[in-house]
């Protein structure tokens, strides 16, 4: 073996251009695979730290009619806080959230939204919620997204006015004042968003003391059993984010295959040629007492060896690519906002030593089995005639 | 003490009497506008920010509980029928083939993207059971004098907190309407013109609809044709007459 892997060592570099030119395509297919496996892996961590800091803290109560996906239910979605939760609220370890629907009117312009009542004294989320606690009789404090302004068209110090339905159906008209735009790359908090003290919300809905949504700050805290809430933990309110992630990771396959694929047709010429080329070596190495199927190992390994070199450049060029882009991140030519997921719109790809070893034993297997296939037809040959040079 | 004293008993009168005056005013308007059963056919001209949508219908109504409507035109709602009984409400669709109940929160949505929501046509409750009324003044509308009424929901299930209404003196027919949110903020317009006298009762043939956070025209809903008081088979205010 350790002959095989000098001779085929001593080969490639023989064959000078025709190994470099396999070598840097190969190496690029492991740049590349790295870096979107990378990306994938850095959207998958940015999403669910966006979620945790932004939306979802270490997991969730929902009121038991609430859904999400279905506004209808959003008027009955309220009941008094649970006592089993107070000294948890007390302590700042859980948030109340109400949400109500209601309509905005833009200059002029009528949009749905959500109007959700937060403490302003919360520090579960990143919102800037320390924003509405200010006194104000002519209007709301309120707080909104930057998509949500873009939409609106509206700024900071600019005037609004909502309409909302109370807990009897009763409409309701106020002006809100938006002290504060955040920017948040997690669309359920920011696309039709408005943000208001949850007492006020409440007072306005006659639903003093009453919440939709409860979240609370550590991941690891017991799941309590309360009547009326269904415990949602972090897991399941991250899933999408998951599902998303394996859906994109199916479709790049696609992509690194076709990557491998030039490499690996680049690869399969080249053993075919050597095949076909070095007939009277291969003669030479069976007349000196190589077996067949030690022959057919030399030409594997000097083809497997395309992938260590391959590895080996991709490491020299590719680290500092690879660092650099970890640091700089990769920002998309498209606006993210319009994908309705937790997705930044710069990416921080994230490698991890799991991820390259895969990555490289993959397409050493790969480039392996390459190698191996052409190499089969030396078992095939005469000795007699491949000495001769004779083409078979 | 003796002038202190005139002077409040006369307010306590004056309020009384308004009130009064109020609830037999809105009675009036009560006895003009509804009928045992009318049969009308309308266009509501729904106004957008480019183009405007006018659709038209035939409706058969009972009281105030009762209606069948028949969308006309244009082709996209032609064969759309629509039945209220008491407080439910389903639409067929003929593209669907469906019939589908609209309740709940569903009510709340905008009927065929006017300004008026399904809502608006359900609350059959008579407007003195679920308002306090008052008169607060007159003004003369289009030469048409009004009294001005006010009227705050004495119930707490309404979706207007208050009302403003604006009642012709001579016909008993409301010229403008204003509802309010509970913070005082104007919500909607409704005005009310093309008072015609039809079988001794004076009605208004064009009403819009207006509301007054948003932009725009509004919706329009003109009477085409209407009679009162006719014969209308009881098997229409069935849901198997919206496939028919």
């Amino acid at each position: 073996m350790k002959l095989a892997i000098k001779l085929a060592f001593r080969n490639l570099i023989g064959a000078g251009l025709r190994t470099w030119l396999n070598v840097i395509v190969l190496s690029f297919s492991f740049v590349i695979i790295i870096w979107l496996k990378g990306v994938m892996s850095g959207w998958d961590q940015q999403a669910k730290t966006d979620m945790t800091n932004w939306e979802i803290g270490g997991g969730q109560y929902w009121h038991e009619a609430y859904d999400p996906y279905d506004p209808f239910t959003f008027s009955d979605s309220h009941s008094p806080i649970p006592g089993e939760f107070r000294s948890e609220i007390e302590k700042g370890d859980m948030e109340p959230y109400l949400i109500s629907q209601g309509t905005i009117y833009p200059q002029g312009r009528i949009q749905s939204i959500m109007i959700k009542g937060i403490n302003p004294k919360q520090s579960i989320f990143m919102l800037p919620a320390h924003k509405l606690d200010t006194v104000m009789t002519d209007a709301i404090p309120s707080i909104i997204g930057s998509l949500m302004a873009r939409n609106l068209k509206a700024g900071i110090g600019d005037r609004v006015t909502i309409q909302w339905r109370d807990n009897q159906g009763t409409f309701d008209a106020a002006e809100i004042l938006i002290t504060e735009i955040f920017t948040v790359s997690v669309p359920a908090v920011d696309q039709g968003q408005v943000y208001i003290p949850l007492d006020r919300l409440q007072s306005m809905m006659g639903l003093e003391g009453e919440a939709t949504i409860l979240t609370y700050r550590n991941s690891e805290t017991p799941v309590v059993d309360v009547p009326g809430w269904t415990h949602r933990p972090k897991e399941v309110l991250t899933a999408q984010v998951d599902e998303m992630i394996k859906m994109k990771t199916t479709g790049q396959s696609v992509l690194y295959a076709v990557l491998l694929l030039l490499a690996m047709l680049a690869i399969f010429d080249t053993q075919v040629l050597s095949i076909f080329r070095r007939q009277k070596e291969i003669g030479t190495y069976v007349a000196l007492g190589y077996t067949r199927r030690q022959v057919v190992g030399l030409f594997t390994v000097e083809g497997a060896m395309y992938a260590v070199f391959a590895a080996l450049l991709s490491a020299a060029y590719g680290l500092p690519f690879l660092a650099w882009q970890a640091k700089a991140g990769w920002t998309m030519p498209v606006d993210a906002s319009d994908f309705g997921m937790a997705i930044a719109q710069t990416l921080y790809p994230v490698y991890s030593a799991g991820l390259v070893v895969s990555t490289v034993l993959l397409v050493l297997l790969v480039t392996t089995v390459v190698s191996y296939w052409p190499s089969r037809r030396i078992a095939k040959m005469n000795p007699t005639e491949a000495l001769r040079g004779k083409i078979q | 003490m003796k002038t202190i004293l005139i002077l409040i008993l006369s307010t306590c009168f004056l309020i009384t009497a308004s009130a009064q005056d109020a609830d037999n005013i809105l009675n009036r308007v009560e006895r003009n506008m509804s009928s045992d059963n009318r049969i009308f056919e309308s266009s509501m001209i729904i106004h957008g920010n480019r183009v405007s949508r006018i659709i038209t219908s035939r409706t058969y109504a009972v009281g105030d509980k009762q209606s069948f409507t028949e969308y006309l035109s244009p082709a996209r709602e032609q064969g759309t029928k629509m039945l209220k009984l008491e407080n439910q409400l389903w639409i067929y669709s003929p593209s669907t083939d469906r019939t589908i109940q609209i309740s709940g929160h569903m009510l709340r949505q905008s009927l065929m993207g006017s300004d008026l929501s399904y809502e608006d046509m359900m609350d059959d409750r008579k407007i003195t059971e679920i308002y306090d009324s008052k008169v607060v003044g007159t003004e003369t509308i289009d030469g048409r004098n009004t009294w001005i009424l006010e009227l705050t929901a004495k119930v707490s299930d309404v979706a207007y907190h208050t009302r403003k209404m604006w009642i012709d003196t001579e016909r008993y027919v409301p010229l403008r309407e204003e509802l309010f949110a509970k913070s005082g903020q104007l919500l909607k317009r409704t005005t009310l013109s093309e008072v015609n006298q039809i079988d001794g009762r004076w009605f208004p043939m064009k009403v819009v609809y207006k509301d007054v956070l948003k932009q725009g025209l509004g919706t329009e809903f003109i009477i085409i044709s209407v009679k009162f008081n006719q014969s209308i088979p009881d098997h229409i205010f069935t849901k198997a007459a919206l496939k028919q």
